[in-house]
């Protein structure tokens, strides 16, 4: 898969925990997820469940450590599917 | 000490999910009690009950899309609902930047999110506790319903939730009467909540205290004081009230449906009668004289009471403790109804959604009908003048009234209200 296949299937999910005063399109592939597009820490396990349901992969702990950004979860789901 | 007024009101009952739809409902005796076939299915000896109807649509109006994302809580549902609706009335204005460090919240509850308890021990129990994602904590605290209101207006003074089963609803307005009364806060949403449904309502069914004889007609179930009468109706849902002292009600021009005159919560120790089940009789009448005291009034005042009355054979006990505590009886007794004919027995609900039927009596100058008590109990019969217990709606001007609830592990509070 490629990163903008990835991104394109990260997109909507990221969407959907973005708090109100954030749109849409203020994503971008380097945009951290709870610095820059303020979703709430504690949602950052709901991103997770939702990617890992679709793309059919498994986050471990130090994956969790390491997501800051959507570039970041590209590049953890290349790995688990590749 | 501050005087404490009422200036809001909220309600998402079995029987209507807004003020005028609950008023309604209140003024023709409609009731919110329906059959369950899913309560058949499991074998449940009362498979009706009363659920508040709240559709999709109606969600969105309290909840955003993400809020609502693996949301499974019909109590903190039911409890956002009454709590922001009783905000609005009160035009109390909440959910700026600021927190608000004068308006508190004591929303109480009993059991609470049971349908997402269940998803999550499924999920541990399979080894994915991972799955439970973020949503399970605020769902299955204790708190859940008082942390989301919380969280959608700025509440900033105590925001807390209180538990005493069935006396839930009524202790919470109490608490929150005190804690304006004491200045430590100017405005306080207090009020509770109840899920319904099997997993709430399955260990009463066990304990055989819900009625197995009206499964075919919900509608006409025998209500509370009837002859009939043979255990009670589970229901659910949640009532709120604004409460606030009587200078900020009046500098804001606040509409004030009445002053909480005084109350009382105490317990009678499971002595002398009293168990985990059932009320010890001198606490409760303990309990009503106190309430009077606190109040600064005599039973000879009071003019209508809100009872406990539950539809069981344990209704003409509840009319003696009040007759022994205010030394009245026959057609000396003031009005008395229930309203968990219409709702069923809203559980840690029903002292609030009842408090919120009673302000709209006293407010409105009725009393609502005491609905399927075609022929009183004879033991009631025997304390008090039937014309006492309204079958149909009465017209009448009230100025003073009383509100009990009792529930489990002997626990009582009681509050009386006077319009202002």
């Amino acid at each position: 898969m490629t990163t903008e296949e990835i991104y394109a299937q990260l997109k909507p999910i990221v969407t959907t925990y973005l708090p109100e005063d954030v749109s849409e399109s203020d994503i971008t592939l380097d945009s951290d997820l709870t610095r820059e597009l303020n979703i709430n820490s504690a949602h950052l396990v709901d991103v997770v469940l939702d990617v890992e349901d679709a793309f059919d992969i498994e986050f471990d702990n130090a994956d969790m450590e390491r997501l800051r950004t959507l570039n970041d979860a590209v590049a953890i789901i290349q790995k688990k599917i590749a | 000490m501050n005087r404490v007024v009422l200036t809001g009101l909220g309600v998402c009952a079995p029987n209507g999910t807004s003020i005028p739809e609950f008023t309604d409902a209140l003024k023709n005796g409609k009731s919110g009690l329906a059959h369950y076939p899913e309560l058949a299915d499991l074998n449940f000896s009362c498979q009706i009950g009363g659920i508040p109807n709240v559709s999709e649509e109606k969600k969105r109006e309290y909840f955003t899309e993400l809020q609502l994302r693996n949301f499974d809580s019909t109590g903190i549902l039911y409890g956002v609902i009454a709590g922001m609706d009783a905000l609005k009335d009160a035009q109390i204005i909440v959910g700026g930047e600021d927190p608000l460090y004068n308006l508190g919240i004591i929303m109480g509850a009993g059991t609470t999110s049971v349908a997402k308890f269940r998803e999550s021990i499924y999920k541990i129990d399979e080894g994915k506790v991972r799955r439970l994602g973020s949503t399970s904590v605020p769902q299955t605290m204790a708190s859940g319903v008082s942390a989301y209101l919380g969280g959608m207006t700025g509440a900033a003074n105590m925001v807390t939730t209180n538990s005493s089963a069935c006396a839930t609803g009524t202790e919470a307005v109490l608490l929150g009467y005190e804690r304006i009364q004491s200045g430590k806060a100017t405005q306080m949403l207090c009020g509770s909540t109840s899920d319904g449904g099997p997993y709430i309502w399955g260990g009463f069914d066990a304990m055989k205290v819900t009625s197995y004889k009206h499964n075919q007609e919900p509608e006409k179930a025998a209500g509370p004081l009837s002859d009939l009468a043979s255990g009670f109706i589970p229901g659910s849902g949640a009532g709120a009230v604004v409460l606030e002292s009587l200078d900020s009600a009046l500098a804001r021009g606040a509409k004030i449906y009445a002053e909480v005159l005084g109350g009382a919560i105490n317990s009678g120790g499971h002595r002398n009668g009293g168990s985990m089940t059932a009320p010890n009789s001198d606490a409760v009448q303990r309990c009503i004289l106190t309430a009077l005291d606190d109040a600064q009034i005599g039973g000879d005042e009071i003019e209508y009471i809100n009872g406990h009355l539950t539809a069981t054979i344990k209704d003409p006990v509840e009319i003696e403790n009040w007759c022994t505590a205010l030394q009245r009886k026959g057609s000396d007794f003031p009005y008395i109804n229930s309203l968990k004919g219409m709702t069923g027995h809203c559980l840690a609900a029903s002292g609030s959604v009842e408090i919120v039927s009673t302000i709209l009596q006293l407010d409105g100058n009725f009393v609502f009908p005491n609905v399927n008590c075609d022929i009183i109990h004879p033991e009631v019969v025997a304390l008090i003048s039937e014309e006492k217990i309204p079958r149909s709606i009465i017209e009448t001007s009230l100025k003073t009234v009383a509100k009990a609830s009792f529930g489990f592990g002997d626990v009582n509070a009681c509050v009386i209200f006077r319009k202002y």
